[in-house]
């Protein structure tokens, strides 16, 4: 096993490196001078030059790829103007928020989708399979911002039962019980369409399943029915659960930008999206580059508890 | 495609959307025409006026614009964005994907690599890197919604492609001196295209999800031109005050998206052969009883099948797959039943414990009696305690029959679990002991491996030891040693007719092989379409067969030391059983086939323990 983490960290490597292409290249592609675009057009050849030389700009570009890259492997990911701090703290900081809110979300979004899958599976055609098939395609039909606007709406104005937005509370806040309260609504609704996906495919899955000859062959042992499902089927029916929680964590990342925005959660999504508004091109790259950086991580971890799943698998 | 038509809109959720996405499109289409009020005229004296208000329906929104008209004007700018988007992630995405799989090698390696890089971005976050580098705006948002969609065409394309670059029109193509470029575009083309649309049927919805994502977020379009999503986030502000401003767009949105996964779902299903025939319907646990007609009064029989008519319903057709079959065993006895695939013979051994799947499986009459007592009547708890406790079935291939991720060891233990409360090592010991009596060799090690470990031989043996675990009554051997080589066929046979004399267990033998029913079995009773032609000790069947089926099918057998014997196969293939013919199933094939054997009943008769369904046996019995 230790080796198979290895082997599949090592293949990373060269992903990795082709992110960093990838939003190089996009950074480097900008059309017209980056210099005026942070400046307005009322910049003076004096700043231009400063600018310029601040980002590197008057290097090749192959230079200045490896300069930058160099930079971000020893921890330096340059300087933020908008916020004049260095990005790499400002990311550290704003990364932990969006860890509890996507984290809590895709825990959310697995559970509750794989157990409805299962149960609308097992009840195929009855009445708790239509009432979760419906609840569903509400969930996956409705843009996660609307639906976020919409629970604030009417959990924190009508029915007060929850604070408006925001991490913790300004006064008195910063407590768990506190954190819990204010991560409720934006985690449900972040983990609305994700539960939804998972919980079709959750469900095909396990009538692909059971219609196996292994089950057959676990009726005809005596198992009891509740055991065939939960312990046979939905086992067998992990295996092609499991790759589908790692894209949908990707999708979980995606949408906290939404959700961090109508939720003022101080997390990485908000951050990102400011510093597009003050084209603030250091934060942005460096952003992208790190979260990206942690999902090809997280999907390491996801091949890993695939091949623990499925001995099938040569590790 | 007329089939593919009736196919979707016979699907109510699928109709219904495409009727919704169909009334929205018509709409965004007239929009210039209607007598819609300027969606830019601001009027800050009518400020959130509310919906139904005098001349503005829905109301008005932070600047006293007109909602109704903002948001229709809003709806046909979100569309247009989103398929525009659609349309050109497919053309780009499918050209590279065309590209790759068709040159395959080198060519194909690279481009690969390059999207898969793209793929492993969380997809929002190439989005907005794109829009940084552009800068905010509805057509940079377009281009970014486009390009982060392009890996996902040009990898559903590229597979398509590989397959359709193999065939042999292709290779034509190129012998008859086409270029690559008039290859592909008149060869596979035309091919990939449905793939193309029905990818984009199933995307767009996100598409214009996405864009619209961007412009709630103020990266897509800019004031005072409004998208769905800007009017969502300009609203944003005042959602507290005057939510309405806020619903309506978000509804929009909303129907748009539902409608499109409605009709894609509709798509996906319509072309989806297997849903056609029900085949992904769950199995219940219980096959379905529906007995029509008296049941049979109980034998003395340990078990007995009487009249036995299990039917599989789909759609409106019947299929009779056993009608009116009757066996029995006595404790250790053996019985064969015999007949080609598809004649009953495992429908019939699975109805003894309910194992018929069902849908579509339904049991429409006769009975099933262990010790008397009438299997199809109990609960399915009863029935359960009973599975592998008093009856218990061997089936053919066992890598497909065990379960993949369970460890062989377990496997046996909960056999044993399920019955009895023991504990985990006892279970263990046991399952240690049945492996040792089926003959494995380094039992204690194999207990560790999973199914995909071992040798099918091996998985057999384990299989058989499964069904040993609660010293069962009878055995069911559903073909179980027709994956197998012969030696091991041999051990295994050896091995079960050991098991049979010393425990003293009744076995019902189910096969297609005469060898091996002439080694092991007491009585033999000879299937077809769904019937039992003839039956009778072994010795007797093997030696004089009365049933023409019965004699063609052991002449398929062929002698070692035999000399040069005709091996003659039967002509024809078995009935369909779902529109029988009358009289004799077997006429059609049958060279002594007369006209009165394809009228009426013919029913099995002769001097017990011999019995024929044949108006002229080939030997009176």
């Amino acid at each position: 096993m230790g080796s198979y983490i290895l082997k599949r960290l090592i293949s990373a490597i060269p992903v990795l490196l082709g992110i960093t292409v990838i939003v190089f290249l996009i950074m480097a592609l900008i059309p017209g001078d980056p210099a005026t675009a942070i400046l307005g057009s009322y910049a003076t050849p004096e700043n231009v030059e400063k600018i310029n030389r601040d980002l590197g700009l008057d290097k090749p570009a192959v230079v200045r790829y490896f300069i930058w890259l160099g930079n971000m492997l020893t921890g330096d990911f340059g300087r933020s103007f908008s916020l004049n701090r260095p990005v790499l703290d400002e990311i550290l900081e704003r990364f932990g928020a969006t860890l509890i809110l996507a984290g809590t979300s895709f825990v959310l979004c697995s559970f509750l989708g794989i157990l409805a899958g299962v149960v609308s599976a097992a009840r195929q055609y009855g009445f708790a399979d239509k009432a979760i098939t419906f609840t569903v395609l509400i969930g996956i039909s409705i843009p996660s911002f609307f639906l976020g606007m919409m629970m604030i709406l009417l959990f924190a104005v009508n029915l007060k039962w929850l604070p408006v937005s925001g991490m913790y509370a300004i006064y008195g806040g910063g407590d768990l019980p506190d954190l819990l309260k204010h991560l409720i609504m934006p985690a449900l609704a972040l983990a609305a369409v994700a539960t939804g996906v998972i919980a079709r495919l959750s469900r095909s899955a396990m009538l692909e399943v059971l219609r196996q000859d292994f089950i057959r062959t676990a009726r005809a042992k005596g198992v009891k029915e509740r055991r065939v499902i939960r312990g046979h089927a939905l086992r067998a029916a992990m295996v092609s659960i499991i790759p589908v929680l790692g894209i949908q964590a990707g999708f979980v990342l995606s949408g906290a930008v939404y959700i961090e925005i109508v939720f003022q959660w101080p997390g990485i999504g908000r951050m990102l999206v400011n510093a597009i508004l003050q084209r603030d091109i250091l934060l942005v790259q460096g952003g992208v580059v790190f979260v990206a950086a942690c999902y090809v991580l997280f999907n390491i971890a996801v091949d890993v508890a695939q091949s623990m799943l499925d001995p099938r698998i040569k590790t | 495609m007329r089939q593919f038509l009736k196919l979707l809109f016979r699907n109510q959720l699928a109709a219904f959307g495409a009727v919704v996405l169909g009334f929205i499109l018509v709409l965004a289409l007239l929009v210039p025409v209607l007598p819609l009020q300027d969606p830019d005229v601001t009027a800050t004296g009518d400020r959130f006026l509310r919906p139904f208000s005098e001349g503005h329906l829905l109301g008005t929104d932070h600047l006293g614009r007109d909602l109704l008209s903002r948001l229709l004007w809003g709806t046909r700018l979100s569309l247009a964005v989103g398929i525009a988007a659609a349309v050109i992630a497919a053309t780009i995405g499918s050209a590279i994907g065309i590209i790759a799989g068709y040159f395959g090698g080198r060519t194909d390696n690279l481009i690969m690599r390059g999207v898969d890089m793209l793929m492993a971005f969380p997809y929002i976050l190439l989005a907005l890197a794109i829009v940084a580098a552009l800068g905010p705006g509805l057509m940079n948002a377009l281009i970014a919604v486009a390009a982060v969609n392009i890996p996902f065409f040009a990898r559903n394309i590229r597979g398509v492609t590989v397959s359709l670059a193999g065939r042999e029109f292709i290779d034509a193509a190129r012998l008859a001196g086409m270029g690559h470029v008039r290859i592909i575009l008149t060869e596979i083309l035309p091919n990939v295209l449905p793939i193309i649309v029905i990818a984009m049927s199933t995307t767009v919805g996100w598409m214009i999800l996405e864009t619209a994502g961007l412009s709630f977020l103020g990266l897509g379009s800019q004031p005072p031109q409004a998208d769905l999503g800007s009017m969502l986030g300009e609203a944003r502000d005042a959602m507290i005050t005057a939510p309405h401003t806020s619903i309506v767009p978000g509804v929009m949105i909303f129907l748009i998206v539902m409608s499109v996964n409605l009709l894609g779902d509709g798509v996906r299903d319509a072309l989806d052969p297997r849903l056609k025939s029900g085949a992904l319907s769950r199995p219940q646990a219980k096959t379905l009883v529906e007995r029509k007609g008296a049941v049979p009064p109980a034998t003395d029989d340990l078990l007995s099948i009487q009249d036995l008519e299990t039917q599989f319903h789909v759609g409106k057709r019947v299929y009779r797959a056993v009608n009116k079959v009757s066996l029995s065993v006595k404790p250790g006895e053996c019985l064969g039943v015999i007949g080609e695939s598809g004649s009953g013979k495992s429908v019939t051994a699975l109805s003894v414990m309910g194992l018929v799947a069902s849908p579509p499986g339904v049991i429409a009459g006769g009975a099933v009696r262990l010790e008397g007592e009438d299997l199809l009547d109990v609960s399915y708890e009863k029935l359960r305690q009973k599975r592998g406790e008093k009856v218990a079935y061997i089936f053919q291939d066992p890598l497909a029959t065990l379960h993949p991720l369970y460890r062989v060891g377990d496997q046996l233990a909960e056999a044993i679990q399920c019955h009895h409360k023991v504990s985990d090592a006892k279970a263990r010991e046991r399952a240690l002991e049945l492996l040792k009596a089926v003959r494995i060799p380094n039992a204690e090690s194999r207990l560790k491996n999973y199914p995909h470990e071992m040798s099918g031989g091996m998985r057999q043996r384990v299989g058989i030891a499964m069904a040993m675990a609660n010293d069962p009554d009878v055995i069911i051997a559903d073909e179980p040693t027709t994956a197998l080589d012969v030696t091991v066929q041999a051990q295994i046979l050896a091995l079960l007719d050991d098991l049979r004399r010393e425990r003293g267990l009744a076995i019902i033998f189910i096969t297609h092989d005469f060898g091996v029913v002439a080694q092991l079995c007491d009585r033999v009773a000879v299937m077809y379409a769904g019937r039992i032609v003839e039956q009778g000790p072994t010795n007797a069947v093997l030696d004089a067969p009365a049933h023409p089926y019965t004699k063609r099918l052991i002449a398929c057998v062929p002698e070692l030391g035999g000399g040069r014997r005709e091996l003659a196969a039967i002509p024809g293939l078995p009935p369909v059983v779902d529109k029988l013919p009358e009289g004799c199933a077997f006429a059609p094939r049958c060279q002594k086939a007369r006209e009165e054997c394809q009228k009426g009943e013919i029913g099995l008769e002769g001097a017990a323990p011999r019995k024929v369904r044949c108006l002229y046996p080939e030997e009176a019995v």
